[in-house]
């Protein structure tokens, strides 16, 4: 038999998904997160409102689906060649020295977002228990006023977190974020530790229709709510819907309000961060799929589940219910701008006067532990397919070093609490930088150096479905030029903020930042060795031997024939 | 709710809602490779040996 790049992944049983609406189910529940519920309505809100509707979709089009096309596919080449992590892909995809090392950016990426989100999650359920428990309520029992109901949830959120100095964990009791950051640690290694299809999968399958279930429920609640205080008429649900979706130009015209970069910028942000593209997860969860899977519709419906989340249920219950019952002069840039502010403080507030308020406040937070563990779940297997695939260590084994020094980092979050200067210096480096960084390798990778004949070839083996013509144009010229110019006004916008704001710090904060910033260095440099050492096990095994970095010829006719030759 | 907000909530929304029905229209009612194609070719006829 004639030697192709297959024949590694053949000899070799792997690890597969056990079926095609799981796996949609998963990366969809890995997309879906915190951000379709509180960062898109705050973002579209404040840029625009209907305006801002127009950009998003542009940007879903030219960026979004395409570089989601390109993840899921090339996770598929480097699976069917045996390699289910990103260094392990990228080496497949353009078989030379160097390409691996871009792959320590897909390992970094979830494991570092993994190390803050999972305490973001613990947040959710504790919020969630305290509905159930009585115990929110409480917290703003004694505020007579809105604003003091609002000063109260506030109190109690930077109390909680531990915002006030750092050492959140010395202080000498066990404070319940702690505790729920436990039990949600010990739940997410649980279900990671089953293994992709006893653990992810089966999640998935459940978790993610519950949790469309209950945003439908919150949903119907908010849309039937009418106008809750009549002696404010105007706090009704259609002026409610108004705010979230009427175009706001101000004294401009439309075509000057979208001539704002700014609105861009959001826009494009919003579909890259909520898509989960860039995070190194789909590449590593189309790696489990066959051959010859699709990837066109399967990709598709993952994106438009999660655009369903963000657009559907995000957009038509968040910021409607917060003007309900804050009205439009709480509803500032600084409580929209900022997730934590408007989910964690506003919403309680909110929460506290609905009718039935506790019922639909546990089953909102509920509902974000959700989409938070499905996400988190993600994020630690590209680096476990790495230690499995890299040094031949079993799932478990993997799974405990991970878990090792996921919570270390964890820790460092938990303990350096102050303004939550530690979480905010990750999500800036970790979840901002490096996604930009990672995803435009992979689009220049895929459309440039694999080649769009190849990338088409690739695509197209076991499509369910044709990918128009244009989109082809738009992966190699579109897609890279907009990710290029939206990564330049992001750097342009944030950086020399950032800069100033660490120039003006204290130096305790001063001190966090640099922390975080030298362990996230020390962590990169680490996975750089250990993918040095992965690359040198792979040649000695012979597994290089074959990659080609094109797609394997299509099976030869005379295959098939032999089995119906009677 | 101005006009104008009623068509950009009702297309977004809407546009949403039927690709996402689509989608999983498409997913369910499309069989998976590994049903229809895999087994058969894997099947040993032994109609080659001798």
């Amino acid at each position: 038999m004639a030697r192709n790049d297959l024949t590694p992944v053949l000899a070799r049983p792997r690890e597969q998904w056990a079926s095609k609406i799981g796996v949609i189910l998963a990366v969809a529940g890995s997309a879906v997160g915190l951000g379709n519920f509180l960062r898109f309505p705050g973002v579209a809100a404040t840029n625009g409102g209907g305006v801002f509707m127009i950009p998003y979709f542009i940007s879903l089009l030219i960026l979004g689906i395409p570089i989601c096309w390109v993840e899921w596919s090339i996770g598929r080449y480097g699976g069917a060649r045996g390699f289910n992590s990103a260094p392990g892909i990228l080496l497949a995809l353009w078989p030379n020295r160097v390409s691996k090392y871009l792959g320590s950016l897909a390992l970094i990426i979830p494991v570092g977002i993994f190390m803050y989100y999972v305490y973001i999650e613990a947040w959710c359920l504790a919020y969630a228990y305290d509905y159930l428990s009585g115990a929110m309520a409480a917290y703003a029992r004694e505020a007579a006023t809105e604003q003091e109901a609002v000063a109260a949830y506030q109190r109690h959120f930077a109390d909680f977190v531990g915002m006030g100095e750092n050492g959140f964990l010395v202080r000498g009791s066990l404070q319940k974020s702690v505790v729920f950051l436990v039990i949600v640690f010990i739940i997410n290694f649980v279900l990671i530790y089953r293994g992709l299809t006893k653990g992810i999968e089966m999640f998935s399958k459940v978790a993610m229709p519950l949790l469309i279930l209950f945003a439908v429920m919150v949903l119907v609640r908010v849309l039937t709510l009418g106008t809750p205080n009549p002696e404010q008429p105007d706090k009704n649900i259609l002026n409610a819907l108004g705010f979230m979706w009427n175009p706001k130009t101000g004294d401009q015209t439309i075509w000057q309000a979208l001539a704002n970069p700014e609105m861009w910028l959001y826009a494009a942000s919003q579909i890259f961060f909520s898509l989960s593209v860039g995070f190194g997860i789909v590449l590593n969860y189309a790696s489990y799929l066959r051959s010859d899977d699709d990837v066109v519709l399967s990709g598709l419906t993952a994106s438009s589940t999660n655009e369903f989340c963000e657009v559907c249920l995000g957009g038509l219950i968040t910021i409607p219910v917060a003007f309900l019952f804050l009205g439009p002069e709480s509803l500032n840039k600084d409580v929209l701008g900022s997730s934590f502010s408007l989910g964690f403080i506003a919403l309680p507030t909110v929460f506290a006067r609905m009718p039935v308020g506790a019922l639909f406040g546990a089953i909102w937070f509920f509902m974000l532990f959700l989409a938070a563990i499905t996400s988190s779940l993600s994020m630690l297997q590209p680096a476990i397919a790495f230690f499995e695939e890299g040094f031949g260590m079993g799932r478990r084994v993997s799974v405990t070093c991970l878990s090792m020094l996921a919570a270390f980092g964890s820790l460092l979050v938990v303990f350096f609490s102050k303004n939550l200067l530690a979480l905010d210096t990750m999500d800036f480096w970790v979840g901002g930088v490096c996604i930009f960084i990672l995803a435009t390798v992979e689009v220049i990778l895929a459309g440039w150096v694999f080649g769009i004949r190849n990338l088409r070839d690739e695509v197209s083996r076991g499509a369910a479905m044709r990918i128009p013509g244009f989109f082809w144009f738009i992966i190699k010229y579109v897609s890279p030029t907009y990710l290029l110019v939206i990564f330049g006004l992001w750097v342009y916008y944030n950086l020399p903020t950032r800069i100033q704001d660490i120039r003006s710090m204290s130096s305790e904060d001063r001190g966090t930042v640099l922390l975080i910033l030298s362990f996230l260095t020390v962590l990169l440099i680490c996975f750089g060795l250990l993918i040095n050492l992965a690359g040198k096990r792979w040649r000695a095994e012979g597994r290089l031997d074959g990659l080609t970095g094109r797609p394997a010829p299509e099976p030869r006719p005379a295959v098939r024939e032999r089995s119906v030759i009677p | 709710m101005t006009p104008a907000g009623w068509v950009v909530m009702l297309i977004s929304c809407g546009t949403v809602v039927a690709l996402t029905l689509y989608c999983y229209y498409r997913v369910l009612a499309t069989p998976s490779s590994s049903d229809h194609l895999h087994a058969p070719l894997e099947i040993d006829t032994h109609d080659q040996d001798t």
